[in-house]
């Protein structure tokens, strides 16, 4: 147990290091459809998370998140501290029986339930739900349909989440900032589908380093999507909506 | 029996005045300003609301009828409404959020609150009235 909640601290390390890195390229994204702090912001929240992480007297994943998801909260500020921080700390309760696929599936679906309803946002509005589901349903059917080992599943997921932040730059945002910019928020790659992206890929690198396995290469070429019908409906439903006024944050 | 009321403002001073002026109107009722990003900026800290809701509730752990009826929660913007909501889930107090304009809905709600019947729900419809105020 104890191991894991020392796995889960060390994912929060790469993170915050991957975000740090990060900063200058997240802000640029965000000042083309936003309001230039995304990278300043996700990198002061994920720096403060780690110092409470590494607080957690023999950490629990449970407790990790948790702790995690609360300094994310009172530190990202904006609609980010409530969509990334919030979201975690209600998933997080998930991982109380500890990291298994199962409740890995579990905390990946409250998560993105959680983003959703917060956000008001759906697929295909052009925010990080545009890379969280795909990487969530991915990881879910891998798992669960197809029988994939843990950092197989975590691999094609976060391949899904890949395109899925490509996806957000042909479209028109509908949520968040970037919709208040209308047609001209196309062409433009949203940074919270990107910093999205970015936590699961060190989610993958540490779970790896853990499991003592490579990280498995996937063939994007045949995704796992394509024949997940849930995904298709939900675009086409997001796709289709005139969402009322757009979630702005400060 | 006693509908408790949080004003939640990204300025720290302008959730106050808006409490101060809606307070004229509350007689009794538990009123409670929030704001601020906690490190004297801009913006709002679900933590923070959270220890509003529970001051604006009152003695919930009182035995008998004396617990509050609840809170009505006034808003600004944005993020402050997404922040409030996670407070709401966080906090163990029953409270919804008015879809109304600041400062007008705190008053409004303010003296809705006043009233010896009122509900969480009659407060929160007075609070959302506020909307169709026409000034000019």
């Amino acid at each position: 147990m104890s191991g894991e909640g020392e796995a889960v601290v060390a994912a929060v390390e790469a993170v915050a290091e991957r975000i740090e890195s990060e900063r200058d390229h997240l802000t640029d994204l965000d000042s083309a459809i936003g309001d230039a702090d995304h990278g300043g912001n996700m990198a002061r929240g994920w720096a403060k998370a780690v110092d409470a992480a590494r607080d957690i007297e023999d950490p629990d994943p449970e407790t990790v998140a948790k702790t995690v998801g609360k300094t994310l909260m009172s530190e990202v500020g904006g609609a980010s501290g409530p969509l990334f921080g919030g979201s975690l700390v209600f998933a997080g309760a998930e991982l109380a029986d500890g990291v298994t696929p199962e409740t890995v599936v579990a905390f990946a679906e409250t998560y993105l339930a959680k983003v959703e309803d917060r956000g008001d946002a759906r697929l295909g509005d052009g925010t990080m739900v545009d890379a969280l589901t795909p990487a969530v349903h991915t990881f879910k059917k891998s798992i669960e349909v197809d029988d994939l080992d843990p950092l197989s599943a975590l691999a094609k997921a976060v391949d899904a989440a890949e395109r899925g932040v490509a996806f957000t730059v042909p479209i028109r945002a509908r949520k968040g900032r970037a919709s208040y910019l209308g047609w001209r928020s196309v062409g433009h790659q949203d940074p919270g589908a990107t910093s999205t992206l970015f936590i699961l890929e060190e989610v993958l690198e540490v779970a790896a380093d853990r499991l003592d396995g490579e990280v498995p290469e996937t063939d994007a070429t045949s995704p796992t999507i394509p024949d997940d019908a849930e995904v298709e409906d939900v675009e086409a439903d997001g796709a289709g909506s005139d969402g009322p006024a757009p979630e702005g944050s400060e | 029996m006693s509908v408790g009321l949080v004003v939640v403002s990204h300025s720290a001073r302008a959730a106050e005045g808006i409490v101060e002026i809606a307070a004229e109107m509350a007689g009794e009722t538990r009123i409670e300003a929030v704001g601020g990003d906690g490190r004297g900026g801009i913006g709002t800290v679900p933590d923070d609301i959270e220890d509003a809701l529970v001051t604006a509730a009152g003695d919930a752990g009182d035995e008998g009828d004396d617990d509050g009826e609840g809170v009505v929660v006034l808003v600004d913007l944005g993020s402050a409404v997404m922040n409030a909501e996670v407070a709401i889930e966080l906090a163990d107090v029953d409270a919804v959020i008015a879809d109304a304009p600041v400062l007008e809905g705190a008053v409004n709600a303010a003296v809705a609150a006043t009233d010896p019947n009122a509900t969480l729900e009659s407060v929160r419809e007075q609070a959302e009235a506020a909307g169709e105020i026409s000034k000019v």
